[in-house]
């Protein structure tokens, strides 16, 4: 039999919306006991590499409104305006709690909260910490959600299935890393909180850890992944490693160069008009990538690919170490280069997935029981295109508002018999065991891994060929039976973290055949799509969402309105 | 970027099979520009897919991957392997039980963690409608270095109170205290006083430094144990003078 343990809700995930969803889960009812999941000690997970800021109005000369027009205007009118609207009022106050929670915001001189300005936001709303923004939100959150003692953490486990009777989700089977063992962990309602999945592909700025875990979860169990196309390349990632040089180094007034030492944001139309570095992260990717393509990239010896140049020169020495002196320890240990003497070598990286669980507006997806926040939950908030520092922001108010909506669910909910989820997750743990036990030959992990890289870059990089994505789709097809291969080498219970990259990798698969299938549905470029057969944005036949459901021959699409509001669809345009 | 050989010697240890930690070496070709990480990661994708360690970021800030090379503690993701002859040890860090490999034990640490109180104590909650306090950038300064701590638990391993007094809170969880006493939005030091002037407190750091040198982010935990230290000792001068306030 496996262990079992009870509780009232469970949250799987302990980054920026797992933290705060369990926060809002206490407070909503103080008693209730919590589960918090994480396949990592929370400290660890992937909010804590964000680093420019967190987007919420806080200056006299800002709006609401304003905040609002800029998210739907960057989503490219695939954000949905109820979710935009709530999302603003709610985002400062969401950010007073952390100043509250002893988040060190840096400060203006009168000791009130400073602001910076970030890409496609019209003025500045982006609160800071430095340029380490993530780390110092989840370090607050991590250590505030410490003096809620019902809050029961389950470090180093990994969730391997979501336990669902009856259309409710009662519940999930996870590995217990120290063991081996796979327990059920028992609950009225379950919140994913576990990221993106920047794994997926070979050039990203994300942890090891992002491997779509929740988006997979979810999608197995046969709710939608929504808009999963969709996946933004930040501008400015370091040559090799792919490690994220914050947006907050154009925000403070950095330039961007090509070979020639021109500003090409400015001297040519690359559609962000005036605000130039400023412009939204789709734009200036794509800007980048056409540099490069019009042979004024930077080669570097030793490195795959072409690059641009991040100039922070004109800035001073004061300046960086005062605003962004993680960026220049980063560039100074990952790129050799001190960006006060020289320019930063940077090409665009993936960065975050705008698709994820499909969602509504207070995180609850098809299956009652079941909510998702954060990275992993697609609530459309950021539509085609995220704007800079508004996902730090997403996690606290969709967390919050999630657990929010778990309890109250749960008061109304009569649970059901424990036996089908006990006898599922006695299911789970013979396939855990199986898999350990798939030795001898047969695929390899690395291997596989590397494929689908290889098939992702190719398919669904900044740029997308008609040929090359419906290329994707049949190659991942193939990638999964030779998942079935799969061949392990460490028969250990204990701390076996090849199991964990299978699981992952599986996980991985499944992902990149919904953003596959998702991206060959869109005929058209928008947002962070952009499709050289399709160049322009047709709303006739695609304003809408995308759907893509799993199926066991294969991934099954659909689609979805999009919920307009005061603001139709015009040209996006800066 | 030139590539040569080197010959890792890792720590190896797994409790289902072994009575006592072994070494294992693998030669693999490395790149001069590589940290110690992708040398393990290497080993991991390419040699032996049974060697056990913990990374995410590879960008110095979420902690995970800390290990003793050549008998130092490092964060093996900002660590480069340049810096090396043509043998590198790694092992895990020292002062913590070994779960697996170069995976270590961290239960006792996140207790320590949580006993100093790491959080904001005050008298009333304020609502997220009364706004932010006011906070000037000096306030923020006297305790903005303290919070920049990863959790990554190289001073534990440097600590030589550590490895004679298991109990000692130790540098990481005393510096994290004293962060939230140095906060002018905190209201708790009194509380964590009484927790820092305990048994396997303040008092129990020799001052030997060590921490405060194998930092990888400038946190100086010495420095805040030091600046703890005084304010206890004003502290119990002046409840000589005036009663003590008492903690909220």
């Amino acid at each position: 039999m496996v262990d079992v343990t009870r509780h009232d809700v469970v949250i799987v995930g302990g980054g920026a919306a797992g933290l705060r969803a369990a926060i809002a889960v206490s407070e909503a009812r103080p008693g209730i006991s919590i589960a918090l999941v994480s396949k990592v000690y929370p400290m660890r997970s992937h909010t804590v590499s964000a680093e420019g800021g967190a987007a919420a109005v806080a200056r006299s000369d800002d709006t609401l409104e304003m905040h609002a027009y800029d998210t739907v205007k960057g989503s490219d009118f695939l954000g949905d305006q109820d979710v935009i609207q709530y999302f603003v009022e709610e985002a400062p106050k969401e950010l007073t709690r952390l100043e509250h929670w002893g988040c060190p915001w840096s400060r203006n001189d009168d000791g009130t909260v400073a602001t910076r300005a970030f890409g496609g936001m019209t003025t500045k709303r982006t609160w800071f910490a430095t340029d380490k923004v993530g780390f110092h939100m989840l370090h607050t959150l991590f250590q505030t959600s410490m003096k809620y003692g019902d809050i029961e953490r389950y470090d180093e486990h990994f969730v391997t299935k979501l336990l669902v009777d009856g259309g409710a989700c009662r519940g999930v089977a996870a590995l217990d890393m120290r063991t081996g063992q796979v327990k059920a962990v028992l609950g009225k309602a379950v919140i994913l909180a576990t990221g993106g999945g920047g794994k997926v592909w070979p050039f990203t700025t994300n942890g090891n850890i992002k491997t779509g875990d929740g988006m997979a979860l979810a999608y197995r169990e046969g709710i939608a992944l929504k808009d999963m196309e969709f996946v933004q390349y930040h501008p400015t990632g370091l040559p090799g490693t792919g490690i994220l040089i914050t947006e907050a180094t154009r925000g403070e007034g950095g330039y961007l160069l090509n070979s020639e030492g021109e500003r090409f944001l400015t001297t040519r139309d690359y559609g962000v008009g005036t605000k130039a570095e400023l412009g939204p992260r789709d734009m200036i990717s794509r800007a980048i990538m056409q540099e490069i393509a019009a042979g004024r990239g930077i080669k570097i010896p030793g490195k795959i690919g072409e690059y641009a140049h991040l100039d922070l020169r004109h800035l001073g020495e004061e300046k960086i170490m005062a605003r962004i002196p993680f960026v220049r320890e980063l560039s100074r240990t990952y790129a050799n280069v001190d960006p006060v003497h020289e320019p930063i070598p940077i090409r665009p990286v993936l960065h975050y997935m705008m698709g994820g669980v499909d969602t509504d507006i207070d995180g609850a997806t098809e299956i009652d029981g079941l909510y998702a926040a954060g990275e992993t939950a697609c609530v459309s908030l950021n539509g085609a295109n995220r704007l800079g520092s508004n996902s730090l922001t997403e996690c606290l108010v969709f967390g919050a508002r999630a657990g929010a909506h778990a309890v109250q669910y749960i008061a109304g909910s009569s649970g059901g018999e424990e036996g089908p989820l006990l006898r599922q997750a006695e299911d789970e743990a013979g396939r855990v065991e199986a898999l350990r036990g798939q030795q001898g030959g047969g695929e390899k992990i690395t291997k596989l891994r590397e494929s689908m890289n290889d098939i992702m870059e190719r398919g669904t990089g900044v740029y997308r060929e008609q040929a090359s994505m419906a290329k994707a789709n049949t190659e991942i097809a193939e990638l999964k039976g030779r998942y079935e291969q799969l061949s392990l080498d460490d028969p250990s219970k204990v701390f076996n973290t090849e199991i964990i990259a299978a699981l992952e990798l599986r996980n991985m698969i499944d992902v990149a055949e919904s953003v596959a299938l998702a991206a060959l549905h869109r005929k058209e470029s928008r947002g962070a799509h952009a499709c050289p057969d399709f160049p322009t944005r047709n709303d006739g036949e695609y304003l809408h969402h995308s759907l893509v459901y799993y199926g066991p021959t294969g991934p099954r699409f659909d689609k979805k309105d999009v919920t307009l509001g005061v603001w139709e669809p015009e040209e996006r345009k800066y | 970027m030139s590539e040569v050989k080197k010959t890792i010697v890792v720590t190896r240890f797994d409790p289902d099979k072994d009575e006592v930690p072994k070494t294992q070496s693998y030669e693999i070709p490395v790149q001069d520009d590589w940290k110690v990480l992708e040398a393990l990661n290497y080993i991991k994708d390419n040699v032996d897919p049974t060697l056990s360690h913990r990374w995410s970021c590879r960008m110095a800030v979420c902690g995970s991957c800390g290990m003793n090379v050549n008998g130092e503690p490092k964060l093996t993701c900002k660590d480069p392997i340049s810096s090396y002859g043509d043998t590198i040890e790694v092992a895990p860090l020292a002062n913590f039980p070994v779960v697996r490999d170069l995976v270590v034990e961290l239960e006792g640490f996140m207790d320590k963690f949580k006993a100093v109180k790491p959080w904001i104590i005050a008298a009333k909650e304020r609502a997220a409608e009364e706004g932010t306090h006011r906070q000037s950038p000096d306030e923020l300064a006297d305790f903005k270095s303290f919070s920049m701590c990863i959790n990554c638990m190289l001073c534990y391993s440097a600590c030589p109170v550590v490895s004679n007094e298991p109990d000692f809170l130790g540098p990481a969880a005393l510096a994290l205290g004293h962060r939230y006493n140095q906060d002018s939005r905190d209201e708790g030091a009194d509380e964590r006083n009484e927790i820092f002037r305990d048994e396997g407190g303040i008092f129990s750091c020799s001052y030997a430094n060590e921490c405060t040198e194998v930092c990888p982010k400038g946190v100086n935990p010495s420095g805040a144990i030091q600046q703890a230290k005084l304010n206890n000792v004003v502290d119990w001068a002046k409840s000589f003078v005036v009663p003590r306030r008492k903690s909220s």
